[in-house]
Formats: C-alpha cells, structure tokens, sequence
C-alpha cells in the first residue's frame, strides 16, 4: 500500500490543465504541418497557417490556444495498491480545476444546472471524472480539457451486427459531414465501437487521448482508422469548413467486447486544439 | 488574395461591396453576444423594452472571451458556433444589425432573413484564438455583466481577421467551396 496526498493530486490536475490548454503538443503540430504542405486549397492553406501560427503564440506568451477552454474531464487510473490520504479525492481533483482555471486567466465555462439555471458555476468545476481501477501502486491523470463546438457534433449509434464495418464507416463519415464547419476542423475523430451505449461513448472520448501519431495496435483497426481518414479527407469540407482535403488530422478507434445482438458506435468529435495532457504519480 | 480594410458602423456601400470569400480586416467596434445573452435580447424585445446596446448598423461577434492575463488589452477571443444563434438572429436583424462574425453554418431562415435586411456574414477561425486577441485593443463590458463570459462585451479593434462567408446576394462560402475538393 502506498499512500498519495491529495495535495499533490490537487497540484498535478491543476499543472495538466494549464499545460493542456497553453501547449500544442508536439503530435498535433506535426500534423498540422504536414497537413499545410499537402493543403491544395489557398483558404484551406491560410486557416492551417493561421491555427499554426496561433499555437506559436499560446506557448509562447503561455495563454489559452482556444478561448473555449473546456469542460475538465480528467481520467484517472488508480492503482488498487494506492491509499489516497489528506483529503477528499474528488474535492481535490475540482480544487486543481478551480486553481488552473483562476490562476491561468482560463474561461468558466460550466453552468450549474443543464436545463432550469444555467448559472455559470465561476470556477469551471466540477470536472467530468472517470475512474478505472488498475493494478499496482501508482496513479495515471489524463486531463482533457473538452471544447463545446465539437464536443456538440459528436454522436452515438446502435447499428446492428449486420451493418458491420460499411455500417461503422458510413455512420463516422455521415456524422462528420453534417458538423461541416461547425466544429473547427482538422478535427481529430474519437470513434469507440462495441461494449454498451454508454461504453462505447466513453471509448470514443477515451480515444481522443492517443497520441496522434500512433494507430492501433490491432492492425485491423488500424487499418480502419486509416480508411475512414481517407474517406473523411474526400469529403471536401477543409480547414475551418472553408474547402479543402484536409478535414481531420486523424481516426482514433477504440473497441471493447460487446452483446450478440448489437454494435454500438459512438463518435466523439475533436476541434483542432487537440488537448491532452498526462501525468503518472 | 488582397485584404479590405473595413470600418464599422458598416454603410451599406461597404457592405454591398464585399463579396463571399473576401478576407477582410475590421476596424472599430463590435459587441460579443452568445446564447445567454441573445436569450435575454430576444426577452427584451418582446417585452417592448430598450436594449442596453444599438445594434442599428452593427456588428455582433458571437464570443465568449477568456480572462485576460495582466499586461493584455484582451484574452483569447475566437468565435463560436454561430447556428446555435440562429433562433434569436432574425429579430435583430430587424433592428438593423447589419454584421454577424464566427464560425459555423446558418439556417435557411437567417440566410433568407440576412439578404431581407440587407447583412453580411464573417467567419473567423475557430480555434485560433491567441491569434484573433491581438487585434482586439480595449474590452469593456456593457450588459448583462452577471453573466460572466456570456456578458455583452464591446471590442475596440484594429485589423481583426474574417473572412466574408455570406454576402449580401446569399452567396455562401460554406456551400461553393467544399464541393471543389469532394471526392466522395
């Protein structure tokens, strides 16, 4: 049993969150560099060079990329073996969320209630907070700050067994092409297939924490990570909605078990500003 | 592609002049509004009372800025979707707003309602927000302060990029382009 402080939870949410939102990460700018080479449209090539240019100023002057800094959602591994001490763990977690967001000069976003208040809540918690149990002795945060213009383009599906693979590719393609514009493309395209409705909506945001420039491990779903990008990149939307061939920078599939009768999909869209940020304690 | 400097209030010359696809660099001022604020614009005006802004020859910049940080005039400030607007727009339109800056698609009835009364259409890039704050030079609020982010915030700005998407005759960029590079 090994026993972390909550303060330093506190401390190691609230320096993800502000590394997440100031810093491009090195993937995600490669990207977008090759994707301007290859750009054929002129305002395709000017958005890429103008949201380039944007991420050289954040992590310069060490402000927001995107003034839309997020809904916090924070993943946590914790390992079986760790005894969290010195507070409550949740309260620790917002407590991070609420010092990042304060003190980095980062936007509130978060109302209180959905539907009857909509009162902002001022210090951008509570944070969406999902919890595996793992093994061993150590704690894995995974900070993903989540931008609404995306994040209101992404869906789910219950296609059945039958609709298969043309099925997933068809449902992916059909819900990039209605978020058109909308949601600040080159998106990154989170896809989780199988497990139950809520799992694979999960999947699909957990899928949004890869690297980008790792496939799959499965060459089979790289493979299909690889096709639906192609198909996606055929649509002609471009960079900002404004026509081109590059309309996302990458297809992340993430897959789980499911029931005989279903195949659940879920697909949860990423702007541009593609921010994670992980710390192991 | 050349730049049009464009100053605001927009006359209605310089409006009939631009054209779907001109980029363009606005001067002067403009109000940030998002879906808060617009819901209580729109109560507002049903219930006959004045708004605290006049929007008559006007730009509305759907926005919601982050804090700046000491030092700066202004923090991040992209556009957000526009569409989520869309409910509220055609009311202001009828009183003379005459410019909408951010990103997104636009129903069929605030395109029919916009080539009605005569309003143009401006897209910024989503996203590049550190960018976009540069050219804003001073931020003050003027309603709804309650709302934080959401307040109606008025922009003094010197060359803010956009880009024209719908013209004056409906000519709409996010239709013409994207079928050039469709290959599905």
């Amino acid at each position: 049993m090994r026993e972390i402080e909550t303060w330093l939870i506190k401390e190691t949410v609230k320096d993800l969150f502000l590394k997440a939102n100031y810093f491009a990460g090195e993937d995600l700018v490669c990207k977008l560099k090759e994707a301007k080479e290859k750009e054929e449209s002129p305002i395709g090539k000017s958005v890429l060079e103008k949201i380039i240019l944007n991420a050289e100023i954040a992590a310069r002057e060490r402000i927001a990329i995107c003034q839309d800094t997020g809904m916090a959602v924070l993943f946590v591994e914790l390992g079986q073996d760790v005894h969290i001490v010195g507070g409550d763990f949740n309260e620790a977690i917002n407590a991070g969320i609420r010092e990042a967001y304060n003190e980095g000069y980062l936007r509130k976003s978060v109302v209180n209630d959905p539907l009857f208040d909509r009162k902002n809540t001022g210090d951008n918690t509570p944070a969406v907070i999902h919890i595996e149990i793992v093994k061993g002795d150590r704690i894995k945060l995974i900070a993903v700050p989540k931008g609404f213009g995306s994040e209101n383009m992404s869906a789910v599906k219950m296609l059945t067994p039958a609709e298969g693979i043309k099925g997933i590719k068809g449902f992916v393609l059909e819900t990039v092409m209605r978020a058109g514009p909308n949601p600040c493309p080159p998106v990154i395209v989170g896809v989780g297939i199988g497990g139950t409705m809520e799992k694979a909506a999960l999947l699909a945001k957990k899928a949004l924490t890869r690297s980008l420039d790792r496939r799959h491990p499965d060459e089979r779903y790289a493979k299909l990570e690889n096709e639906i990008l192609e198909l996606i990149n055929s649509s002609g939307i471009g960079p900002g909605g404004l026509g081109g061939r590059t309309t996302a920078l990458a297809v992340n599939i993430e897959y789980f078990p499911t029931h005989i009768a279903g195949l659940p999909v879920a697909v949860n869209i990423s702007c541009h500003a593609y921010r994670h940020a992980e710390a192991t304690i | 592609m050349g730049e049009i400097r464009i100053t605001t209030p927009l006359t209605s010359e310089a409006l009939k002049a631009l054209k779907a696809g001109d980029e363009v660099l606005i001067s002067g001022v403009f109000y940030t509004a998002r879906d808060a604020a617009h819901k209580r614009l729109i109560e507002m005006i049903a219930k006959g009372k004045e708004l605290p802004v006049d929007l008559n020859g006007q730009i509305i910049y759907y926005a919601g800025p982050a804090p700046a940080k000491p030092g700066y005039a202004a923090g991040p400030a992209g556009p957000t979707t526009s569409g989520r607007m869309d409910p509220y727009t055609i009311p202001l339109l009828e009183l003379g707003l005459k410019g909408m800056i951010g990103k997104g698609t636009r129903s069929p009835e605030v395109v029919k309602a916009m080539k009605k009364y005569g309003a143009v259409y401006f897209g910024a890039v989503g996203g590049a927000a550190a960018l976009i704050s540069r050219s804003i030079k001073k931020v003050e609020v003027v309603a709804f302060e309650d709302l934080g982010t959401e307040a109606i915030h008025r922009f003094y700005v010197e060359n803010f990029p956009a880009i024209v998407i719908i013209d004056l005759e409906g000519n709409n960029l996010y239709d013409t382009e994207p079928p050039k590079y469709r290959y599905v």
